[in-house]
């Protein structure tokens, strides 16, 4: 196995997208105890925001706030059709319904752009390497690193300075308390999907610098990958989800990079067998909270 | 009798299935064969998540383990090494017939299934749910790189197309007979007690973990089954037995409300005739003098939509999670099932 500077800037980028995407799955599950499959396929909108932009010959800068629009409405329309009515089901039955969300999603991109995908070439310039001492790396892999870690250091002021972000992690904890003491439900849930919703957009925008060919299965993978990281690290809270997230984006970045493609093809199995284990050993799941539900 | 007309409901849904079948062209009749293998699917489906309320996104994997038996064990001796040049030397030289290649993927769904669930079924809700979506992942990846076992990524071909009518309707037929017998006998009772009340039904004496496990290990026997039937019908890909496959299950046994047997063969036949009207049309149909053809992919999105629908408002599907009673309804508040 050979890491190059190259393979751990790429790993370190990687960490840092599927950090975001990680708090993004996790605020909501926060306040809603929802799962969110089709998150992948907010990203793949936010992407084709983008290439499409580029094919009409807008700027960048337009393309990425065309990217950021459609992702928070379509956030939000889900939030009011899909979320909200489900609200009082079980986690499960939630988590069927994102499925089915996703496939529906991706569906409707298949039927609007097709199966082949589209170049978003105007982010190009991102995928240059620059020069540093020496050693060549590519400009979206620090670009990334740089925008995840503000991002997180603005997510952390947000969750423990502001009153938004107190009562979201109230809500985390315990919805139905943080409700008698005067926390108003759709304020948090709102707030946690605006939140989620431009985190994906965010990563969105990355995602697409990384791998500019945007089809109807754009980051999902990605997205299986991220469950995975955040079921590792605990869903509901944010700090150990964004842990989760880095620490399988980190290890596939250095794993898919470094080994040989006969060895590399087999990490879905590690990752998994690794989220199989780490449930296991604790039997309850890092889902329980604060470890009252579900004893039987 | 209300053991009669609960049975033979699901059973007279599969049989007309099947006559309507025979009745059709050659062409017509892949769809139904289709359909009828996916009723075997969903009904291994609801042996376990129907009767246990847990959530399983794995059993697509066990189906994949039933083509793969069936299939590695049936590909003429021949023409092996042409399909699957890397084939271990002991598969090389196995070789079974039709019947027993579909006892066998039954089997090894079975062990599989019980090996699985050993560790497994001591989860619940969300962390089954995310657990079983891995076990889905690790058996696609292995089945899709590792060519010393079966054919990789390409397609079982030359695997005996065996799987006419008949064979798919006493395969949809065996599976319904089995998840009826289960659901009756004392465990399979005792599995649904745990679905309403965990707290109760343990205070009863039930172990939930020994009862899910047993229908866990019923589930993937006949998600092997089911398996073993689909290989004899088309050449398939490892990769056709992913997401895809798993979303299209789950969405018929939600449609059909996955409280009960007929709920799953109402869902399957359902959405599985929508899903194969929809598809005939992506090439171009001709009903009642009108042509229609549809863009591609129109029957995922409207399989999709149809099963967000279902679950935001009727939650218990089609059937409410009833089995067919003769007796009058009796005036309650109707639940979610």
């Amino acid at each position: 196995m050979t890491v190059t500077w190259q393979t751990l800037a790429d790993a370190l980028s990687l960490g840092g997208i599927y950090a975001l995407m990680a708090v993004g799955i996790g605020l909501v599950f926060g306040v809603l105890r929802l799962v969110n499959f089709a998150y992948g396929q907010l990203i793949m909108a936010g992407a084709y925001a983008i290439a499409y932009a580029s094919v009409w010959g807008w700027p960048s800068w337009a393309g990425i706030l065309l990217c950021f629009g459609v992702v928070l409405a379509l956030s939000v329309l889900l939030d009011r059709l899909v979320f909200r009515p489900l609200r009082t089901h079980s986690p499960a039955v939630m988590l069927v319904a994102t499925f089915a969300i996703a496939f529906l999603l991706q569906s409707i991109a298949v039927l609007s752009f097709g199966q082949l995908g589209t170049v978003a070439s105007t982010l190009g310039p991102l995928n240059q390497p620059w020069d540093i001492g020496g050693v060549e790396i590519r400009k979206i892999a620090i670009v990334s690193i740089v925008i995840a870690a503000v991002c997180l250091a603005l997510l952390q002021l947000l969750l423990t300075r502001t009153s938004v972000g107190l009562q979201m992690r109230a809500a985390a904890m315990d919805f139905r308390t943080a409700r008698m003491l005067g926390v108003r439900a759709n304020r948090v849930i709102g707030g946690a999907v605006l939140i989620s919703g431009l985190l994906a957009a965010i990563s969105a925008f990355m995602l697409t610098a990384r791998n500019p060919q945007v089809t109807p299965i754009f980051a999902l993978d990605d997205t299986i990958i991220v469950l995975a990281g955040v079921v590792l690290g605990g869903l509901n809270r944010p700090i150990p989800a964004t842990l989760g997230g880095f620490t399988i984006g980190f290890a596939s970045g250095i794993l898919g990079g470094g080994l040989p493609t006969n060895q590399s093809q087999y990490l879905p199995t590690f990752l998994f067998g690794a989220v199989i284990l780490v449930l296991l050993v604790r039997p309850n799941g890092l889902f329980a909270r604060g470890g009252s539900e579900e004893r039987l | 009798m209300r053991r009669v007309v609960e049975l033979a409901a699901p059973v007279a849904l599969v049989l007309a299935t099947a006559l309507l079948g025979l009745a059709v062209s050659t062409a017509l009749q892949t769809y139904f064969l289709d359909t009828l293998v996916k009723v075997a699917i969903v009904v291994a489906l609801y042996v376990f998540i129907g009767n246990s309320g847990v959530l399983s996104f794995g059993h697509i994997s066990f189906v994949a383990l039933g083509v793969w038996t069936a299939g590695v064990l049936t590909v003429p001796e021949g023409q092996k090494n042409a399909i699957m040049p890397g084939i271990a030397h002991f598969l090389l030289h196995t070789n079974v017939g039709n019947a027993w290649s579909l006892v066998l993927a039954a089997a090894v769904g079975l062990a599989f299934a019980f090996a699985v669930g050993l560790p497994l079924m001591r989860l619940s809700g969300l962390a089954a749910g995310i657990a079983t979506f891995g076990v889905l992942e690790i058996v696609n990846n292995v089945l899709r790189y590792d060519d010393r076992i079966g054919p990789g990524l390409n397609a079982f071909s030359s695997v005996p197309e065996t799987t006419g009518i008949w064979q798919a309707a006493i395969g949809a037929l065996i599976c319904v007979v089995v998840a009826y017998a289960y659901q009756r006998s004392r465990y399979g009772r005792q599995l649904r007690a745990t679905r309403e009340d965990p707290a109760a039904a343990s205070a009863a004496g039930i172990s939930i973990y020994r009862q899910r496990l047993l229908a866990f290990a019923v589930s993937g026997a006949l998600a092997g089954l089911a398996g073993g039937l689909y290989v004899h019908l088309l050449p398939i890909e490892i990769d056709s037995l992913y997401l895809d496959l798993t979303f299209i299950t789950l969405a018929m046994l939600v449609v059909g409300g996955s409280g009960s047997l007929l709920g799953a063969v109402v869902g399957a036949l359902a959405v599985g005739g929508l899903d194969s009207f929809l598809s005939a049309a992506e090439n171009g149909v001709d009903i009642f003098g009108w042509h229609l053809n549809l863009p591609t992919d129109t029957s995922a999105l409207t399989v999709g939509a149809l099963m967000a629908l279902v679950l935001v408002y009727r939650p218990g599907g089609l059937t409410g999670g009833h089995e067919l009673s003769l007796a009058l309804p009796r005036f309650r508040k109707d639940g979610d099932g």
